[in-house]
């Protein structure tokens, strides 16, 4: 794995009106690779189902930190680690389905299926009482 | 601020004019404020038009299907309006376009509220 040539890390409180922040927070770290509108909204979109994820599911009994970590490499890559100390997911691959939610309502069910379609690598892992932890990958395109 | 958006009626036809980022804490704002409307105002039609939308994550989804089927039960009609480029992507991958809702260049600039897509 090489090393990253720069990194930022960010923890906020599950509050919705910090969806915005975290996801204008990562658009500004990432701007520095010169990404274009597409690739910017792309980004912002998946960290803000993400963030979503944690304030809608993980801390939906309670409030709790979200640790964000975004990390950029020498060939264009971008790593996103988002972390909560939340209720878990017993079943992530089911969680993963779209159109899947157990929020009800007004929530599409469709966080994880933006996040994997808008990035290029999606992982999570999830501990039941322990938390979860979302990695997304992109990498920015170089321009001519 | 999408709270703050403007709600336009002509007759039984109410048009949200969303506005800004549109997300799970600013897609409450806009639900409670439409809903709201289309209830005392007996509403048949709601249009909601997305052209100052400049993001929305898959909260405007739910915020689209959630209208989408009070409408239904209302016996009305829900129309996406003017829905920007960049909101394209994500209302392809929501599988939008099997509901029939999403016009396009509808003119909601001044008071009128008239379609101009089969013109």
């Amino acid at each position: 794995m090489t090393q990253p040539i720069n990194e930022m890390r960010l923890t906020i409180p599950s509050r919705s009106a910090n969806e915005s922040f975290a996801r204008a927070s990562v658009a500004a770290f990432i701007a520095q690779l010169d990404p274009m509108v597409e690739e910017l909204a792309d980004i912002k979109t998946a960290v803000s189902e993400a963030v979503t994820n944690c304030i809608v599911h993980a801390y939906r009994e309670s409030a709790g930190l979200i640790y964000i970590t975004c990390r950029i490499f020498e060939d264009g890559r971008i790593q996103i680690r988002i972390r909560d100390k939340g209720c878990g997911i017993a079943d992530v691959e089911q969680a993963m389905e779209p159109l899947y939610t157990t929020a009800g309502g007004e929530r599409a069910g469709l966080g994880f299926a933006v996040m994997q379609s808008f990035t290029d690598k999606l992982r999570v892992q999830s501990s039941p009482g322990k938390g979860t932890t979302v990695v997304m990958e992109k990498t920015i395109r170089r321009r001519p | 601020m999408v709270g703050n958006m403007e709600l336009r009626q002509s007759e039984s036809t109410l048009t949200a004019m969303l506005e800004g980022e549109l997300d799970h804490h600013t897609a409450k704002a806009a639900r409670e404020r439409i809903d709201a409307a289309v209830e005392k105002n007996h509403i048949r039609l709601l249009q909601l038009d997305f052209s100052g939308v400049s993001f929305m994550d898959s909260s405007g989804i739910g915020l689209i299907l959630g209208r989408y089927r009070l409408m239904q039960t209302a016996g009305g009609s829900l129309e996406v309006v003017n829905t920007p480029p960049q909101l394209e992507k994500l209302m392809r991958l929501a599988g939008l376009s099997q509901l029939d809702v999403i016009r396009r260049n509808v003119a909601n600039k001044g008071g009128d509220v008239h379609d101009t897509a089969n013109q």
